[in-house]
């Protein structure tokens, strides 16, 4: 029997509160799931911005210096000199870089994956009528909307945006003549703030808000990762607040902190007292920057074993190895920083450790996978959207996964440290992975947030077109990397290229490898096309899609679909009850192949 | 349904929601004083040797000022005792007091930045560099702003000789504008000592604000839940008394770090 769709004018605990006008009900809501769809919607905002960054910079890089058709124009309208005859200057394209990734990481991926849909989620799974703070939660999102003005305000500012990259390494990052440095770390600042907000009340929730009988082995995966990602936001984002602090400080109050003893700027002494130091900027920067890297992929983790579990009609095979691998995760993502600066000097044996530390941690990581790959074994799967993006996930995280080992290890990182093998290898863990499973995540949960369906044909077009452009994307940039092509270069690599140094110039690079910057750059402007399909869902859905016949529509075992569609204030109409694990499909001896928690 | 463990303990973790929402924010923001400890020790292990400098800041004004909030801690918890056995006008006693050793510090720590503020290196064309002060104790002044006032000489008090118990201050000097070739206040600027001096105290001396502040609202303005709701009043003062000791430890920490070490 499954419950039937609840009308929500009919509780009465929902009566007894008078119709919030539309600023407290849409604008300045505390509830959990308006500022989960607000946090959605504003983060999917920033990846459609941050990928438009990109395909600017891709038509820079595979035909240098023309200006770039249709867009260039409007370049100069709205940034001037720096993009004068719709050509885009080099220190905008450095702009533009240190901007795509700061805003992919910080203003797109974390907040959907952490604040959307953790907001929109945890609550429900473990039966909570809202977070612990629900005011707190409001503010959260308020800092993470003034962090994402600024980011944006500082493209228009004298001298354009950041451009010292988005890990905005000093002296770098202090010297270059622009206050878009300035706004970008007032920006952090504000998103720091925002994300610390957040992590307090996740745990908070997580830890005292769970249902009676939801204890912590009944919890469902994605709450697992929820909570350790609140952790590592917990724990690793203050260093890098602390960070922001003090270049903040050298930029403003012309402090030293990260500015050494006899730093010339062009040519002369710069006026500071110096006696600072560099490395320090990106040790206190890695420090925050790679327990980062697994805020981006445990919630999606989360998601797609979710999504799998629900799919193949039978309970996740290892529920407890990946509640380990991902508490193994968590504690390890804080000592294997330094794997970034190899190159940076700071010795061999500090080099061995982190080393050693980078490696171990591959094998809860493996293990997560390996569990996700074996679920699949023996299950009837649903081959619907969601679950092609889930399964997709796999392969692709995969591949990232796997070409990370390499950088991994300091002898080989020498060779490949700051080349597009970079670019491609932590893309694959973040756009075709984690990515896919935010959108694994947008298809499986919409029902539950609008009550109607979104239409499977056009999720199956942006499925397979957005896989296919992906690896288009991505591929060859390994091949480039390996071939000795640089990042960060504003011409693609054009004034390194055998045609340009010389057919016998030592390392120069080849006329095929030159040939596929302009491959890559057509795979990722078609990307941008084969999400038309999605955006149009998207919004048609909310009125057109078809409509929900019952509360849990993909016979799923978890809270958040014992809930009426959508839940109303408080989510709850009674306190649920939990009785059992997370994922008990198919048990058998019961008559339907699902078992919900709540089910005695 | 209505968010529970507001103001009562959860079974099985023993906490109400606020007080477990401080531990972890109080995790947080250990890390960050742990980040800021973290690049003094950095900034002073990779210094050349013999510049970090030592002596710059008032070791008794600092004792003071330790003790002011080693004493505030005490009242705090004296107040949220004293709620805990209903003596409303004990707890509006104990925590003016934590209010007031607030200002004290705050007071104090104005004192000092001031006396920094007003300290100049010297530097004049032909090479000479002196420590001292400015006579009318300006702060902030530079050479450009100098130059921007057309002011065409100062009168220069040179600090006594380092290391030489009562001696004498050297006799004050007129320095022509013209023969300075730099003039620098001791902020954050002069140098690397000052920068974490400066950050770690100035964050530090937010941190004592935003505590007084919420204190204070909760002693004053918010009081009248006391007589709504005493549990959740008294759970609201443990908080915020949670929060104030961990300013109080971070000063522990500041103290030897900055002023004696």
């Amino acid at each position: 029997m499954q419950p039937k769709t609840h009308d929500t004018k009919h509780h009465p605990a929902h009566e007894a509160h008078h119709e919030p006008g539309f600023w407290s009900k849409y604008v300045f809501s505390t509830d959990h799931k308006v500022i989960g769809v607000q946090y959605g919607v504003t983060a999917l905002f920033f990846l459609l911005f941050g990928y438009g960054l990109m395909a600017l910079m891709r038509w820079q890089i595979a035909y240098p210096n023309q200006p770039i058709p249709v867009f260039g124009g409007l370049l100069q309208g709205v940034l001037g000199d720096a993009a004068s005859g719709g050509v885009m200057s080099a220190d905008l394209y450095n702009a533009f870089g240190a901007m795509h990734g700061t805003i992919m990481v910080f203003l797109a991926i974390v907040p959907l994956a952490f604040g959307a849909f953790g907001n929109l989620i945890v609550p429900l799974q473990i039966g909570a009528p809202d977070m612990t703070f629900p005011r707190i939660n409001m503010v959260s999102y308020q800092c993470y909307v003034v962090g994402g003005v600024i980011m944006l305000v500082s493209f228009i500012v004298p001298g354009g945006a950041a451009q010292a990259g988005w890990t905005s390494y000093s002296p770098l990052a202090t010297i270059i003549p622009t206050n878009g440095q300035t706004y970008w770390l007032v920006g952090m600042i504000f998103l720091i703030t925002s994300s610390l907000l957040g992590a307090v009340n996740f745990l908070a929730t997580i830890i005292q808000l769970r249902a009676p009988g939801m204890n912590w082995m009944r919890l469902p995966f994605f709450v697992w990762a929820q909570f350790v990602t609140g952790f590592l936001l917990l724990l690793a984002f203050p260093p890098l607040e602390a960070a922001g602090v003090m270049q903040l400080m050298d930029k403003v109050l012309g402090t030293s902190f990260f500015l050494p003893t006899g730093l010339a700027v062009s040519g002369e002494f710069a006026n500071i007292s110096g006696g600072g130091s560099p490395l320090l900027w990106q040790h206190l920067f890695w420090f925050l920057g790679h327990p980062e890297v697994y805020v981006l992929i445990l919630p999606a983790m989360g998601i797609v074993c979710e999504v799998i579990a629900n799919n193949t009609r039978k309970p996740i095979w290892g529920y407890k190895s990946l509640v380990y691998s991902s508490l193994l995760i968590g504690f390890l993502s804080f000592i294997v920083w330094a794997h970034h600066m190899y190159l940076t000097g700071m010795g061999t044996k500090i080099s061995t450790f982190f080393q050693t530390t980078t490696m171990i941690i591959s094998i809860p990581s493996v293990i997560i996978l390996t569990c996700f790959f074996i679920s699949l074994w023996g299950g009837s799967i649903r081959f619907n959207t969601p679950m092609l993006f889930a399964l997709a996930f796999r392969p692709m995280f995969g591949i990232g996964g796997l070409t990370g080992l390499p950088l991994g290890f300091n002898a080989s990182d020498i060779l490949l440290h700051d080349t597009y093998y970079v670019i491609a290898h932590f893309h694959y863990v973040v756009a075709p992975g984690t990515i896919f499973a935010l959108f694994a995540g947008i298809y499986y949960w919409y029902p539950k947030v609008t009550g109607r369906m979104m239409n499977e044909a056009l999720g199956k077009i942006h499925f397979w077109f957005s896989l296919i452009f992906m690896n288009l994307v991505f591929a060859p940039m390994f091949v480039q990397g390996m071939a000795g092509m640089l990042r960060r270069m504003s011409d693609g690599g054009a004034q390194y290229s055998s045609a340009v140094i010389g057919a016998d110039a030592i390392g120069g690079l080849s006329d095929a490898i030159m040939k596929m910057n302009i491959n890559v750059s057509a795979a990722a402007w078609l990307l941008g096309l084969a999400q038309i399909p999605f955006i149009i869902n998207f919004f048609w859905s909310i009125k057109g899609g078809k409509k929900v016949t019952s509360d849990n529509p993909w016979d799923a075992t978890t809270l958040e679909w014992q809930t009426p569609t959508p839940p109303p204030h408080g989510n709850f109409t009674k306190e649920p009850e939990v009785h059992r694990g997370p994922y008990e499909y198919s048990v058998p001896g019961h008559e339907k192949d699902f078992t919900p928690q709540t089910e005695k | 349904m209505e968010i529970p463990y507001v103001s009562k303990n959860r079974p099985d973790t023993g906490l109400y929601n606020a007080k477990l929402g401080i531990w972890l924010f109080l995790a947080s923001e250990v890390m960050l004083f742990g980040a800021l400890f973290s690049a003094y020790i950095l900034l002073r292990v990779g210094a050349d040797s013999g510049t970090w400098p030592h002596g710059l800041l008032s070791v008794p004004l600092g004792t003071i000022n330790t003790l002011v909030l080693i004493g505030s801690s005490v009242t705090v918890v004296l107040s949220w005792a004293a709620l805990k056995m209903n003596q409303f006008g004990r707890y509006k006693f104990y925590q003016a007091i934590t209010i007031l050793c607030a200002l004290i510090f705050m007071g104090i720590k104005t004192v000092e930045y001031r006396s920094k503020f007003t300290h100049y290196t010297v530097q004049l064309q032909d090479g000479t560099k002196m420590d001292g002060h400015i006579d009318g104790s300006p702060m902030f002044l530079n050479l450009s702003k100098l130059q921007a006032k057309n002011v065409e000489e100062i009168k220069f008090h040179p600090d006594a000789p380092k290391g030489e118990k009562n001696a004498a201050h050297p006799e004050p000097q007129v320095i022509k504008t013209a023969d300075i070739k730099s003039l620098q206040s001791w902020g954050p600027w002069h140098s690397t000592y000052l920068a974490i001096y400066f950050t770690l105290t100035g964050l530090h001396a937010l941190h004592v604000l935003g505590g007084a502040f919420v204190i204070f609202m909760i002693w004053g303005p918010l009081s009248g839940m006391w007589k709504t709701d005493p549990t959740r009043y008294t759970n609201r003062v443990e908080v915020s008394g949670l929060f104030w000791h961990f300013v109080d430890l971070v000063w522990i920490f500041l103290f030897p770090v900055l002023y004696l070490l």
